[in-house]
């Protein structure tokens, strides 16, 4: 089987912190493929282009409120609707990684895939009049001038608490398939059957089960739970030097 | 969706084009059955130039929608998958065709060529409408689009147009064929309000696919967004929402009704009694507002599924 590059991201570790959205950008804006536009970056009303956001939801309901931080790029569907919609072929999943890349000297900047794709993961460069989206770093991870340990999107180099994890979903003995299969990895919008590559992992909390039985020491020979009245100072003690 | 005034224009124009080139081969096929005589030559080739000023400015506001124009010959390689990439190759070949209908009307008048060459443009134009509904009506999450009643209503709004221009120009230039094409104007417009109307019905029940739940994954009734990654705006926020309120899109909604169908049709009687064709000229001109409000709001209805991802700034 055909290899398929993709992120897993743990829900569970995410703290929230941007540093993969910078990390991203800055690699991404540096490259050979130009810059990513920022307008007004220190001004009122900032906007710019970018491959990756985290965004922040609230589950439940106060006080039984948990916050889930969600890092959003591109999936790299398996079956992406915004490949076959693009009138030029700029927009195409690669064969031999399965990594959906947009050739920026072919798109027209119709947005057509944009309409297409369900989860908002592509951008329009508003100065380069492109479509852009998150390219997996496909010009870092195979650098063979750069030690293979970093040899990995900017995004999960950055991660703090390695909530990213980086691999080929398609072999079974990966790091990310092993995680999708050990901690319940699933995909966003299984509704639309586009079979995103990247996965989630769910947030889990650990738990202890106490039962009620459990609360009371069964090898408690007084029967009384609490502190023991202190020995007399000339008591023997356990150690034959000191009783408190 | 945010409403490109572009794709507004284009899909508008082309579709009034292909409706008037319809009715012109029309027009001519009835009179080559000897329903009634054969309109001049130039009610042909000069009805062609109107179709073809029609196609071009329709071409023309197309460009505007693209962020690389220059690139735009490109468009028409992905013909095999993409339903813009044909609908970019069908409509020049269209306008060829016309060309070729109308040039050959202008140097020789009727015969049996201008009878194939309009035949081959009339299932031009049918692909045409094919094409330009199938671009909204193949993206399955905007449920909204994803039926075959989009791709019927193009070409119903648009034959609608294009034939109620066409009475005007037979009260012009060929008053024997006004009655046929008033009575011709008349079904279109209200097929494609029984079409339309199957629409809306249609999508005010629809039910959204997707919710926060799906878009995120977690299973819970109650997920509020707390930020969206981003204080100002960005693409997404920009082109994905219209950004009007519901009281105005009833508004748009109400007034295409009224501007697209019972307006144009009590116009189109008059009209038609009064033998003007200035008032059916105003009679298409008052549905060309209707159908351009109609497509704003076809645009406005539907919602993206990527909106559930920037439902609140922060």
């Amino acid at each position: 089987m055909s290899k398929q590059l993709a992120l897993v991201i743990d829900l569970n570790v995410c703290v929230g912190c941007h540093a993969c959205v910078t990390s991203c950008k800055e690699w991404n804006t540096s490259g050979e493929a130009g810059f990513m536009s920022d307008d007004n970056p220190y001004a009122r009303d900032p906007t710019g282009t970018f491959f990756n956001r985290v965004q922040t939801f609230e589950v439940g309901e106060f006080p039984n409120t948990q916050t889930v931080h969600f890092p959003k790029s591109c999936l790299h569907c398996e079956d992406p609707p915004c490949v076959p919609v693009c009138p030029t072929g700029a927009s195409y999943k690669r064969a031999e990684d399965g990594i959906v890349l947009v050739d920026y000297d072919k798109c027209i900047g119709c947005k057509y895939c944009a309409w297409a794709c369900p989860y908002g993961a592509r951008e329009i460069d508003e100065h380069q009049k492109v479509m852009k989206k998150c390219t997996l770093c496909v010009d870092r991870i195979y650098d063979e001038l750069l030690p293979p340990a970093d040899r990995k999107p900017a995004c999960v180099m950055a991660c703090p608490t390695s909530a990213r994890l980086f691999g080929d979903v398609h072999d079974p003995e990966s790091v990310v398939s092993k995680a999708i299969r050990d901690s319940g990895g699933y995909a966003l919008m299984p509704e639309w059957g586009t079979h995103p590559a990247n996965h989630y992992l769910p947030r889990r909390k650990t738990e202890i089960t106490l039962h009620r039985d459990e609360l009371e020491r069964v090898d408690n020979p007084l029967k009384i739970d609490g502190k023991l009245p202190k020995p007399d100072s000339r008591a023997p003690s356990l150690d034959d030097s000191t009783s408190w | 969706m945010r409403p490109a005034f572009s794709v507004i224009f284009l899909t508008t124009l082309i579709g009034a084009g292909q409706g008037l080139f319809v009715a012109l081969y029309s027009a001519e096929y009835g009179a080559s059955l000897g329903l009634w005589a054969m309109p001049s030559a130039q009610y042909f080739s000069l009805g062609c130039v109107l179709v073809l000023a029609l196609l071009g400015a329709g071409l023309a506001a197309s460009f505007f929608h693209l962020g690389r124009p220059e690139r735009a010959w490109r468009s028409a390689s992905m013909w095999r998958t993409s339903w813009l990439s044909r609908e970019v190759i069908v409509l020049p070949v269209f306008m060829a065709a016309v060309a070729a209908f109308g040039l050959v009307h202008h140097l020789r008048g009727a015969g049996d060529l201008t009878l194939a060459l309009g035949g081959a443009g009339v299932v031009l134009a049918l692909l045409l409408f094919v094409c330009t509904g199938m671009i909204y009506a193949c993206l399955p999450f905007l449920q909204e689009w994803h039926t075959p009643l989009t791709v019927i209503n193009y070409l119903l709004l648009g034959c609608t147009s294009g034939f109620l221009l066409s009475t005007a120009w037979a009260a012009a230039q060929a008053p024997a064929l006004l009655v046929t094409a008033a009575a011709w104007t008349a079904g279109a417009t209200l097929a494609a309000l029984v079409m339309r109307g199957a629409a809306l019905a249609r999508n005010a029940r629809l039910r959204p696919k997707s919710t926060v739940q799906t878009a995120i994954g977690v299973k819970h009734p109650r997920i509020a967004q707390k930020a969206q990654g981003f204080m100002g705006g960005s693409f997404n926020t920009r082109d994905f929402f219209h950004g009007k309120s519901i009281s105005w899109l009833r508004l748009v909604k109400w007034g295409f009704l009224l501007l697209v169908f019972p307006l144009p049709l009590a116009l189109l009687a008059a009209g038609a009694a009064l033998v003007s064709w200035p008032i059916l000229a105003a009679a298409f001109a008052l549905q060309y507002l209707g159908l351009l409000a109609e497509r704003w709001y076809f645009f406005a209805q539907a919602r993206h599924p990527q909106n559930l991802y920037y439902q609140a700034i922060s």
